[in-house]
């Protein structure tokens, strides 16, 4: 199809429109492709759009305007007025989720790597026990839970939260642990064996230095998930003061006094954290998403 | 692993307190729960004197309840339909090999990252009646769409109208999952496959319908199975973004058992709600859960 053979005179051979109303039809096809893609990530922004837009406008200007329009003087003042009132809420939740992550990790390294390598008689069937509760409506536990948190002097402080989010975060963590650890070769933990290292050492040697990717993908998904979580936070939470920024969020949002430019930058500064660790961490989140679905 | 018995011993020592732990808070509050929805329990304090089934019936004939079934099952339909046509739409046009497929797919994802409690604040307001999406509507002129959304108590029969943006809201929040789910099955069908079909003269609609979808069926089931279950729990999005709604038109057994037991403190009727959800999940994760172990053990 070079251009040297294409001239006026000459008429296209056959050949050369079929090809060309193909490419054509490609092209289009492409565009149409291309066109889906953008309208749907349109649609994907479209609440990040109203609560920027709506965060950076003036208390005068949301009274007025449509919620649509990009704000006439953007203003910072909505994001510092939420901050102010929901930085204690913020703290909580540094102080919640921190802590239970971490501890998340380790107890589920520690399990992954025995349900993996060390399999005990019925401990498929305690493996699968265990990961039913990954999928129970915390409604039904929630009654007992509150009961025996306020018998152990925990209900209504993190710590009791902190405790309800590392057991109920046994399951996942120690599905994906075990699900890292099955690629490890069982020759490799024989001939450590067989050169006199115990249990302990076997993990501590031999699991633990290669196990990086899977501590990154269960601490996303752990920081993420407890960062996020709404129910055992206003159950177990009931003073203000010692409530994550979920709950705050929630009551901010629900009370009439609080101009909603204040209550949208409020959700930005409670979505952001867990939106940087995506951003910037986003194919381990996704690994650790992968593993609550196609293995569960 | 071959090992001596202390070794051995150490392992199940290591495990014992999470296995412990998940069976006094997973197993025995489950049994403490339904112990509950059979007790006399209202008030602050307990109260276990056995009242036999008097809850259930409490529970089961409440007019709220029986809203509280339809929306479960409307909203499950509706939820899955469009969540998975989505996502397998998605998928299909990135699996193409579209440029920035990263970015679309980082896009597409995100919902999944933020809080249920965030997406409802910004839904709440996008379907706000006199502000939201009313407002383009009337711009552009097309006044006859411009409703009361989550604000609006009409139905359809048993089909309450006001839950559609909740569907909305729903399916926007986890399509990017399912097309994640849907994207890894594409990525693992042999390319030669398809193009061979291609060479033969088979239109992309008839691959995609007899290749593509019927090796994607496995998938299909585990969305259904991860979305079912979801949406049967469904609690913090809708709490945030209508709460229990006008007449009850977006409450869903989630909210109910919340507010009846620790609003109401009927703790009796809030458990019989708890066990009838974790029935209801159990239905769907059990075989599930079943199938996947039988799996790995072939």
């Amino acid at each position: 199809m070079s251009r040297l053979f294409r001239s006026s005179t000459l008429r296209p051979s056959p050949i050369d429109t079929d090809l060309r109303r193909r490419y054509y039809k490609h092209l289009a096809a492409r565009g149409g492709l291309y066109a889906g893609l953008l309208i749907a990530s349109v649609f994907y922004l479209l609440p990040v759009y109203v609560l920027t837009v709506t965060g950076l406008k003036s208390f005068a200007e949301v009274g007025i305007s449509t919620m649509w329009a990009l704000p006439s003087e953007p203003t910072l003042a909505p994001l510092f007025r939420a901050y102010e009132r929901l930085l204690p809420n913020l703290l909580n939740s540094i102080s919640l989720t921190v802590p239970a992550t971490i501890i998340s990790c380790i107890l589920g390294s520690i399990n992954g790597y025995v349900f993996a390598k060390w399999r005990f008689r019925g401990s498929n069937l305690l493996f699968v026990l265990i990961l039913f509760g990954m999928f129970i409506p915390y409604q039904s536990i929630l009654i007992p839970l509150v009961r025996t948190l306020s018998t152990i002097g925990l209900y209504g402080s993190l710590y009791g939260l902190i405790l309800t989010h590392v057991v109920y975060g046994i399951p996942i963590t120690t599905l994906i642990f075990r699900n890292y650890y099955s690629e490890v070769p069982d020759s490799l933990l024989e001939a450590a064996y067989v050169d006199g290292l115990g249990f302990f050492q076997s993990y501590l040697r031999i699991a633990l230095p290669i196990s990086a990717p899977g501590f990154v993908v269960v601490a996303i998904w752990q920081f993420t998930n407890i960062w996020n979580e709404f129910l055992f936070a206003i159950v177990i939470t009931q003073r203000p003061a010692m409530q994550p920024i979920t709950v705050a969020l929630q009551n901010l949002a629900g009370s009439q006094v609080v101009e909603w430019n204040v209550q949208m930058a409020g959700a930005l500064i409670a979505a952001l954290p867990t939106l940087i660790v995506y951003i910037v961490l986003g194919r381990f989140f996704v690994r650790g998403l992968m593993a609550g679905s196609v293995k569960g | 692993m071959v090992a001596s018995r202390t070794e051995r011993l150490k392992a199940i020592a290591v495990v014992a307190p999470s296995v412990g732990a998940i069976l006094l808070f997973v197993y025995v509050f489950i049994g403490w729960t339904v112990r509950t929805s059979f007790s006399q329990w209202r008030g602050i304090l307990p109260d276990y004197t056995f009242a036999g089934f008097d809850n259930y019936i409490a529970v089961l004939n409440s007019p709220r309840f029986m809203i509280n079934v339809w929306n479960t099952i409307f909203f499950t339909a509706f939820f899955l339909l469009t969540t998975i046509a989505l996502g397998l739409l998605m998928a299909y046009i990135l699996d193409k090999g579209v440029r920035g497929e990263n970015f679309f797919r980082t896009v597409y994802l995100f919902p999944m990252a933020i809080s249920f409690v965030v997406t409802g604040v910004a839904w709440r307001w996008i379907f706000n009646p006199t502000v939201g999406v009313n407002a383009i509507l009337q711009t552009v002129g097309l006044d006859a769409l411009v409703w009361g959304w989550h604000t609006d108590p009409s139905r359809l029969g048993t089909f309450h109208l006001a839950l559609i943006p909740v569907i909305i809201a729903a399916s926007w929040q986890l399509s990017g999952y399912t097309m994640a789910m849907f994207l890894a099955g594409l990525r693992g069908i042999p390319a030669d496959l398809i193009e061979q079909a291609r060479i033969d003269g088979a239109s992309e609609f008839f691959i995609f319908r007899k290749i593509l979808f019927p090796l994607l069926r496995p998938i299909v089931f585990a969305a259904m199975i991860v979305l079912g279950h979801f949406s049967l729990k469904i609690f913090d999005l809708v709490y945030t973004m209508t709460g229990s709604g006008p007449a009850f038109s977006t409450d869903f057994p989630a909210i109910f058992m919340y507010e009846r037991t620790f609003r109401a403190n009927q703790y009796g009727q809030g458990a019989v709600i708890a066990v009838a959800m974790l029935l209801l999940v159990s239905v769907v994760i059990v075989p599930y859960l079943a199938s996947t172990l039988r799996k790995e053990k072939a």
